[in-house]
């Protein structure tokens, strides 16, 4: 038996290695602690609350978050805005809604049923204020790439003047962690950009740290209540596995063959 | 053991049974007699059943949220993901469930090829199987396409190509499988209807596969037929109930770690971009599962024969109990076999490996070498081995490994039972 669980741990370990290989060339990201990892992994709701001010106050004039709704801010396990901050922050955007009674389009504050404003019209649109490139959506973009967390924390902090010998094109910035160097967003992150509503020193770093681990809430809205599933439901699987073995282990008993 | 003796107790139950012979066929599957040395690889049989139920309950509840159009599909799912309750439970459960189905089924396989349980008089169940793995295939790699990411699309687009390598009618059918000329909402659409209806023929295969098992009964780790039922074998209920019940639940401990802890470390990051027809990835991979038969495809340089190639590797395992020529089952009294055993399977491991990365350098020439080996395990060393190899002494019976006992058709006798 033991033997047979040893192959089966191996087993599981193999599937996991073609996928993990596959970045084997990329640069070492830089590493924070995220509060939102390991078994009781909880978002840091201060952090959250930043967060969302990095992404309307700098992120938001170009990244539509298209999949998240305003009352997405105030619900549990997020950054639990109260109801009337988040009917506050909804309030504060103009919302095209219609037609109305006449057949005319018109525009109302938000509501907390609204999704977040775009802030183009269309992809099309988006792509010509930016000099032909897209700047994603960023409702899953944390798990919409290789990276992760790390990634895109690292990469609003990669950069750099271009090597010596690099000629880079109007438009186009060095990144040290972008694929292929090359990115067409500017550095957008300098110290004190900012000011945090809640007193905190707006270093780049804590810029992308914060506005990263609302990025990950944005993708993983249910994080924190996967976790604590997660723990109880192992638990409950491995007390309920003990039972059945010693059950087991009654049955067989009855006959002189061991399991 | 002799369950067509069957008569139900209540008045009721006697007349219900004559009419529709439920409690008999009940009463077969808690007694039926199974090997008492089955080992703990016995059990993915048991646990691939419970695959198969987790797939189709969580997939009717998705389908009950998603929508099958290449402008909503993406947006659907991410509805799933946050406003529906649980969704993300159940879509995590459904989309790691299909690894684990995956992983559950080639050991299954594996344990198939070491035990010799395809072979005389199992054939039939093991055929059954092989179509059952073509069609999980087949559902899997339907399902990566509905989520309409990147990698559905572009993985959509690599598959149906390959039918455009068969001469002449190629482009026709690939044009008639897409539902136009290129993947679109009319592909998806038709994906989404096979996707529902495949699950459903496994399950019916499923109670052909069980039900031809059930004529010879289980093979066993010692690889002889049963001789005498009531020494070898203990009945199914409660014995191999409570052992699968055990097994299953620590799979079920690995589930959950998948689903609550790593939930998209098997897929790929590229599917949480939504399906752009004019952007392709740097890469297209499929699912880990998929990987070995991909490196196979990609290792002949001809469009045409790799199709092939592909196909034959997967096929050439249904005559898998004519190729080996060995008369003895179990590989533990087949030192040579053994060894042989465990080349393929790093073989396939390695096919798997190199699948995954860039077809091209030492890359490729890996995967040549482990696709050639792999031809040469079913079409050169099997049969010969079973000419060649000078195997161990079997013992005579399950529970008497050395003892001698006189050789009999008890076999066919718990064949009768069954029978009906």
């Amino acid at each position: 038996m033991k033997n047979f669980f040893g192959i089966l741990f191996l087993l599981s370990l193999l599937i996991g290695i073609p996928i993990s290989s596959n970045s084997a060339e990329k640069v070492e990201y830089l590493k924070t602690d995220w509060s939102f990892k390991g078994l009781f992994g909880k978002f840091d709701r201060g952090s959250l609350q930043r967060g969302y001010q990095v992404y309307t106050e700098v992120c938001s004039s170009c990244h539509s978050m298209k999949y998240l709704s305003y009352r997405n801010l105030a619900e549990k396990g997020g950054p639990e805005f109260t109801t009337q901050q988040a009917k506050t922050i909804a309030a504060s955007f103009e919302v095209v809604d219609g037609p109305n009674a006449d057949g005319e389009m018109f525009t109302r504050p938000g509501k907390l049923s609204d999704k977040f404003v775009m802030p183009y019209e269309n992809v099309k649109a988006a792509q010509a204020a930016n000099g032909g490139a897209y700047p994603p959506d960023m409702s899953v973009l944390v798990k919409a790439r290789a990276g992760g967390v790390d990634y895109i924390y690292s990469l609003l902090q990669g950069y750099e003047d271009p090597p010596a010998g690099m000629n880079l094109d109007d438009g186009v910035y060095y990144n040290k962690y972008m694929y292929g160097n090359k990115i067409k967003m500017s550095n957008q992150l300098s110290d004190g950009l900012i000011e945090y509503a809640d007193g905190t020193n707006s270093t780049v770093e804590q810029m992308s740290k914060d506005v990263t681990t609302f990025l990950m809430w944005a993708a993983e809205p249910h994080l924190e209540s996967r976790h604590q599933m997660g723990f109880k439901a192992i638990i409950y699987l491995i007390i309920l596995t003990i039972l059945v073995y010693f059950s087991m282990k009654r049955i067989w008993s009855r006959i002189e063959t061991k399991v | 053991m002799s369950d067509q003796n069957y008569i139900p107790k209540s008045k009721f139950g006697k007349w219900f049974n004559d009419r529709l012979p439920l409690l008999t066929l009940a009463s077969h599957l808690t007694d039926y007699p199974t090997p008492k040395n089955l080992n703990y690889w016995w059990t993915f049989g048991g646990i691939l059943t419970f695959c198969l139920i987790t797939q189709i309950v969580t997939g009717l509840t998705l389908a009950m949220h998603y929508i099958a159009h290449a402008d909503m599909a993406f947006e659907s799912v991410e509805h799933i993901m946050r406003d529906v309750n649980y969704g993300w439970l159940i879509r995590y459960i459904h989309a790691n469930g299909a690894s684990m189905f995956f992983l559950a089924v080639y050991i299954h396989i594996f344990r198939s090829l070491f035990y010799g349980s395809y072979k005389s008089p199992r054939e039939i169940i093991w055929i059954l199987g092989i179509i059952i793995y073509l069609l999980m295939m087949a559902a899997a790699f339907m399902g990566y396409v509905l989520p309409w990411g990147q990698m559905s699309f572009w993985g959509a687009t690599v598959i149906t190509n390959l039918f455009s390598a068969i001469p002449l009618v190629g482009e026709g059918i690939v044009t008639w499988l897409w539902g136009g000329y290129s993947v679109d909402n009319p592909t998806l659409t038709r994906f989404f209807t096979l996707h529902y209806l495949i699950p459903f023929l496994i399950l019916g295969l499923v109670v052909l596969h069980i039900w031809a098992l059930h004529v010879p009964g289980n093979n066993n780790p010692v690889g002889i037929d049963i001789q005498k039922p009531s020494k070898d074998t203990v009945p199914f209920h409660p014995y191999i109930v409570i052992k699968d019940g055990f097994a299953l639940l620590m799979f079920m401990i690995v589930f959950a770690f998948f689903v609550f802890y790593t939930p998209n470390i098997l897929g790929h990051a590229d599917n949480y971009i939504e399906a752009n027809p004019l952007v392709t990835p740097a890469h297209i991979v499929p699912e880990w599962y998929l990987l070995p038969f991909y490196a196979i495809l990609r290792s002949v340089p001809d469009k045409l024969l790799g199709v092939i190639a592909m196909l034959s590797a997967i096929l050439i395992l249904a005559a898998l109990p004519w190729l080996d020529t060995s008369k003895i089952r179990s590989a533990v009294f087949r030192p040579l076999y053994k060894q042989f055993y465990w080349i393929l399977v790093a073989d396939v491991l390695i096919l798997g490996y190199v699948g995954a990365m860039p077809a091209e350098g030492l890359y490729l020439l890996i995967a040549r070498i482990a696709t050639t080996y792999y031809f040469l395990h079913f079409l050169v060393i099997l049969p010969i081995l079973g000419f060649r190899e000078k195997t161990l002494p079997v013992p005579m019976s399950i529970t008497e490994p050395v003892l001698g006992g006189s050789p009999n058709l008890a076999m066919a006798k718990s064949n009768e039972s069954i029978k009906r």
